[in-house]
């Protein structure tokens, strides 16, 4: 339970996908302008990536290593992943349309996205079982929401400054992630 | 031939991918902290990218325009196995320190955005060359990004310390650097109005393609900067048409009013 909870945190805030893995920045810099199309996108991530962490250990554990065809793991999972989008989005349309409607439209943004492959990724190299893949997939989903949600407040809290003209624009956006990711590796010392 | 030294051209100065079109941009964050890495990650991209150009446009006459997409991930994703085995057996320093970067090559928006530009729609040969050239642009800004880095972080050039301990600004090394030098770029090409995809005025969206990279066709930012520059260009003459009208508006209003007055003085007379 101990180990469960410090891989949540750990993947969460000390290893935040974007602020230190870098991985997700286009929705991050794309989607991060108002905060409730960040709190959908976070929420979509969510469901996405902890969907695809399970389906990718199955499919790692019971497909690719009894076959010993370790090696098309990138192949594998990006298909996996793919599919698994297509799927949750038409499922969801039919039968959850409330959920639809709140994440529809961020589901095919983030079907090759890097942060859900390098999720699933992450959890062969460090060679996770199955429920520690879901926490780590869980973990990664939610330090993306937490840096996209608050990056967005920022950004809708900073809309009226007064900022200099070269600055204006995506400069004072990357800034304000630096900034940030300062923040975030005050966090390194929490495990 | 002149064709392919223009696919070089364009690749290596018109359409830069990481300083003008801003694509790619996880690798170009992440890998950039010394200028070996970014070498490296410059040449496995631009090795994928060669060959699968070259593949998807020899094949662009048989796969079936529903499935490509599909059919264009297998491939890169084929390609960028073959790439990373290579690395682990010949240069494994490269490998363990790139790490997780070189299977996410698979998602990065350069390579399917060429294939869906480019490779599709025209010759091996061109392709081919299309590749070399997005590629080496890649491999430019990726080293030209990592030198800055490297000096200022670490104060080396590919590794030869030149910076005393004393003089380093160690956070260019770490993560948030990264944001600040890419900060810094483009706040220079804000400067000097240069073609980029996010240089735009501050309220237009700055990255623009809103992150959709699987169906970004590589040229999705300048197509939709060109767009916006439409629509408010429209608006503009929109807004100036309404104000010529309210001049003139108010214009007929004062004259009316001048009228009623003098003919009100006359009557008063």
């Amino acid at each position: 339970m101990k180990e469960l909870i410090l891989i949540i945190v750990g993947s969460a805030l000390v290893n935040n996908i974007i602020l230190s893995q870098f991985q997700g920045l286009c929705p991050f810099l794309g989607v991060s302008k108002k905060v409730d199309t960040s709190v959908g996108m976070g929420g979509a991530v969510i469901f996405v990536i902890t969907l695809a962490c399970i389906a990718t250990n199955l499919v790692y554990s019971l497909v690719l290593v009894p076959l010993k065809l370790e090696y098309l793991q990138t192949i594998a999972f990006i298909l996996v992943i793919a599919a698994l989008v297509q799927f949750v989005e038409m499922f969801l349309k039919k039968n959850i349309p409330s959920l639809y409607q709140a994440l529809g439209v961020f589901l095919p943004l983030i079907t090759t996205n890097c942060a859900v492959l390098g999720a699933a990724l992450t959890n062969v190299q460090k060679g996770y079982g199955f429920i520690f893949s879901v926490a780590n997939g869980l973990g990664t989903a939610v330090g993306f929401t937490i840096a996209i949600v608050l990056l967005a407040s920022i950004r809708e809290s900073i809309e009226d400054n007064d900022i200099p003209f070269n600055f204006q624009g995506s400069p004072i956006v990357l800034i304000t992630s630096g900034l940030m990711a300062i923040a975030f590796m005050g966090f390194s010392g929490l495990i | 031939m002149n064709k392919c030294a223009e696919r070089l051209y364009n690749g290596i100065i018109k359409e830069n991918p990481t300083f003008v079109l801003m694509l790619g941009m996880c690798p170009t964050l992440a890998v950039t902290t010394t200028a070996i890495n970014g070498v490296g990650m410059g040449l496995s991209t631009t090795a994928v990218l060669v060959f699968s150009n070259l593949i998807i446009s020899a094949l662009r006459k048989i796969i079936p325009d529903r499935v490509r997409i599909p059919a264009y991930i297998v491939i890169v994703a084929s390609l960028v196995t073959v790439v990373q085995l290579l690395l682990q057996a010949y240069i494994p320093s490269l490998y363990e320190s790139l790490g997780i970067y070189i299977p996410l090559i698979v998602v990065n928006c350069i390579i399917l955005g060429r294939a869906e530009a480019y490779a599709a729609k025209n010759g091996v040969a061109e392709s081919a060359f299309d590749g070399i050239g997005m590629g080496l642009g890649f491999t430019v800004g990726l080293t030209c990004i990592a030198i800055f880095r490297e000096l200022l972080g670490n104060g080396a050039f590919f590794g030869m310390e030149i910076i005393p301990e004393d003089f380093r600004i160690t956070i260019f090394g770490l993560a948030p650097g990264a944001f600040f030098v890419l900060a810094g770029l483009t706040a220079l090409q804000n400067k000097f109005k240069a073609p980029s995809a996010t240089n735009g005025p501050a309220q237009g969206s700055a990255l623009a393609c809103g992150g959709n990279c699987a169906s970004c066709n590589g040229s999705a930012c300048a197509a939709n900067h060109s767009k916006l520059e439409e629509i408010r260009a429209q608006e503009e003459a929109k807004a100036a048409a309404a104000k010529k009208e309210a001049a003139l508006k108010a214009a007929q209003v004062k004259k009316e009013a001048e009228a009623k007055k003098a003919a009100e003085m006359k009557a008063g007379e």
